[in-house]
This record gives structure tokens, C-alpha cells and sequence, in this order.
């Protein structure tokens, strides 16, 4: 009963999502706007996480076989690029490593530097209270 | 019963044809196995699993990156496809619901998110600043081969968008003249390969920063890039679908800004 109350509410949202993708003129997803409205009801309370968390986790658990299908339509597709597939493996490749580096790189070094600066307040902070004291 | 029409060259298996053999023993010859499958709901549903859950074994067996349960399934779906002459149709057929289900479990990407909110209220610079670099980063190079390779304008368009999630790359490549068919198909490997070498990248840039990660998988590999981070942890799988949607929607801003750029390398 409890995982059947969660579902549905999981589908209210995802609905309340589609609806949103069907009046928003933005070329967002029906799961993005969902995930939003999702969000919002857990910040403001309206859903409590306790009320949705099991499905919701189990959902995302799984999520990784629902690529498969996808994935084997490259079997499909493959053939309609036949001269351009080797550049457009090479091209994501390229473009994936470049990516995730980046991202990667920039936020860790970002990160680092708000650590050291707060550690550098502090000890500021220890420095002035010897100075006083 | 004898494998008729075979040529056993070595070790190769040329020609063998399961459906004709197994059915013409059971006396249903003029009826090949796709026809049989092609009113199964279940039959995608079954193999899919089948072979992912074969991925995880594999995976857990032999610890290479390689060794990729999604990488793995998809393989061994195209190997049985192709050996039994089932169409891709067919498999999907009854695949199509489980991909059903990839909206809702979008939308509980949510759950993990909010349970990260904190994390993501501290790392917000972050977040804002390694995105827009990633996802710019993205159209750069693909504007930088294309320049350097002289390749085909629309087939340059239909490329730019592939860093970011399905639905609005094939929204976006439509808008701006590509083919959304190939567009998809570079999502589709850009979330394969991005899967597959991400923690690869992070142990040779020793990003170890679980935000960093996340932002990583999800700026770089869009939605199954988060299934992977969210293997590696939930702070990392909070920040790579939050990232998805971000990258998303800075790349739909970016790339009409990059087209006058494209006009003027062709």
C-alpha cells in the first residue's frame, strides 16, 4: 500500500510535469519539468521525503537498464552515417573527454580554492583573537 | 539435426541461421522467429535485462573499465539480434516500456537532489562555473573539428547538442537545421563513452572532489552519465542530474550564438 501511495504520487508529478511541457513554449522535457515541480514540493514540504523516497529511489536504481534499448538502436542507426561514423565516434570521444575533464577540473579547482579561503579566514580570525588577547 | 548450410570456417560461425534451424525441427517452417517475437511486449523487456544483469556479473568478475555493464548489454543484444535475424523493431517492441519508465525516474532524480540540497547551496560557484566551462568547452570542439576537418555543416549542427540530454538535443537540432536521427545517435554515444571512462579521467586528473564528479558525469554524458555517478555515490549522482539540467539549458543558449560562427568557417 505504502510503495503504491508513493508511485502515485511519483505519476501525479510526472503528469504535472507533461502538462507543463505541453504549455511552456521552452524545449524542455516533460521529466525535466517534472523533476523540477518534484524538487519544489520536497523543499516546501507539500511532499515529505518520507512519503516518496522507496519508489523513488528504487526508480533510479533501474534507471541504468532503460539505456539498453536506446543503446541497441545504434544497430539501426549505424548504417545511415556509414562514411561519417568513424568521424562522429571521433568527435564524441573527443568532445566527452574534453567535457567531462573540464567540468571536472574547474569545479574541483573552484571547490579547493573556497576550502583554502575559508581555512585562510579562519586562521585570520584565530590571529586577530592572539592579537587581542 | 544437422546446421544446414553452415560453412564452420575455423573458429567463425558464418551463416548459421537459429531461427530456420530450430523451427524447421519443431515443424513451423515458413515462419521465422522475428514473426513469432515481433507480438511480444516482453521479449525486449526479458533481454535487456538479461543482458544487463550478465553486465553487472561480467563487470564485477573482470574489473577493467571496459567492462561495462551497459557497453556489455548492448553487445550481446546485438549479437542475439543479428544471429536470429530479430529486428530491432521487435526488440523494442516491448522495450519501449521500460523507456516509459525513464520519464518518472527522471523526475525522481529529484529525491537524491533535495537530499544533497546543502551540498548544493555550498557549491554553487562551482556548479555555475564548471558547467557553463564544460558545456561551452563541448561546442568548441566540435566547431574546432569541423573547422579543421571541413565538415559538412548540417551534419556539424546535428552534433553540437549531443553533450546534453536526449530530448532537447533533438529539439534543439531540429530548431537550428540538423538532423535530430543524428543527433541522437551522438547522444546516445556520448552517454555510452562518458559512462564508460569517466572514473578513468577522474583517477588520471585526480579529481577527487565528489561535486566535481558529479558535474563531470552529468555536464560531459548527460542522463546516463548520472546513472554512473549515482553508482559512485549520491552526493555525485545529486550533482550530475542537477548539472544535466543546467548543461542543458546553457547549451540551448549557446549554440544559436555559435551559428553565426559556423557561417563563417563554411
Amino acid at each position: 500500500m505504502k510503495i503504491l501511495k508513493q508511485m502515485m504520487l511519483i505519476g501525479l508529478v510526472t503528469f504535472a510535469g507533461e502538462v507543463c511541457g505541453v504549455l511552456l513554449p521552452l524545449p524542455v522535457p516533460a521529466s525535466v519539468y517534472g523533476m523540477l515541480i518534484l524538487f519544489l514540493c520536497l523543499y516546501t514540504d507539500v511532499i515529505k521525503l518520507s512519503q516518496i523516497e522507496d519508489a523513488a529511489d528504487f526508480l533510479v536504481s533501474v534507471m541504468p537498464v532503460m539505456f539498453v534499448a536506446p543503446c541497441v538502436s545504434l544497430m539501426d542507426s549505424i548504417g545511415g552515417v556509414r562514411g561519417s561514423i568513424l568521424f562522429i565516434v571521433l568527435i564524441c570521444l573527443l568532445t566527452t573527454v574534453t567535457t567531462i575533464s573540464v567540468t571536472g577540473v574547474v569545479a574541483q579547482f573552484v571547490i579547493r580554492r573556497g576550502k583554502m579561503k575559508t581555512g585562510d579566514s579562519r586562521k585570520d580570525k584565530e590571529q586577530e583573537e592572539e592579537v587581542v588577547a | 539435426m544437422s546446421l544446414l548450410g553452415i560453412g564452420l570456417n575455423g573458429m567463425s560461425l558464418n551463416g548459421i541461421n537459429l531461427n530456420e534451424i530450430s523451427l524447421d525441427g519443431m515443424g513451423l517452417s515458413g515462419m521465422n522467429l522475428d514473426d513469432m517475437l515481433s507480438e511480444s511486449l516482453f521479449f525486449g523487456f526479458a533481454l535487456s535485462l538479461l543482458t544487463y544483469w550478465l553486465g553487472t556479473v561480467i563487470q564485477q568478475k573482470v574489473k577493467h573499465p571496459l567492462c561495462n555493464p551497459l557497453l556489455l548489454s548492448m553487445f550481446f543484444c546485438i549479437l542475439f539480434l543479428k544471429l536470429t535475424d530479430v529486428t530491432y523493431d521487435t526488440f523494442n517492441y516491448g522495450g519501449k516500456y521500460i523507456n516509459y519508465l525513464l520519464t518518472p525516474a527522471t523526475v525522481c532524480l529529484a529525491v537524491p537532489l533535495y537530499r544533497q540540497f546543502q551540498v548544493l547551496k555550498d557549491n554553487l560557484a562551482a556548479v555555475l562555473l564548471s558547467v557553463l566551462a564544460g558545456a561551452l568547452s563541448c561546442i568548441l570542439v566540435v566547431l574546432g573539428m569541423a573547422a579543421v576537418t571541413q565538415l559538412d555543416r548540417t551534419l556539424t549542427v546535428s552534433l553540437m547538442p549531443k553533450s546534453i540530454t536526449t530530448a532537447i538535443a533533438m529539439g534543439l537540432s531540429g530548431e537550428v537545421g540538423g538532423m535530430p536521427s543524428i543527433t541522437v545517435m551522438a547522444v546516445i554515444m556520448t552517454g555510452l563513452f562518458g559512462n564508460m571512462i569517466a572514473q578513468v579521467l577522474f583517477r588520471f586528473l585526480h579529481i577527487e572532489e565528489p561535486v566535481a564528479q558529479g558535474l563531470a558525469c552529468g555536464t560531459g554524458a548527460h542522463a546516463i552519465g548520472t546513472a554512473r555517478a549515482m553508482e559512485m555515490g549520491e552526493i555525485q549522482g545529486a550533482m550530475s542530474s542537477l548539472s544535466v539540467v543546467v548543461a542543458g539549458i546553457i547549451t540551448v543558449a549557446a549554440v544559436p550564438v555559435f551559428l553565426p560562427v559556423l557561417d563563417f568557417i563554411f
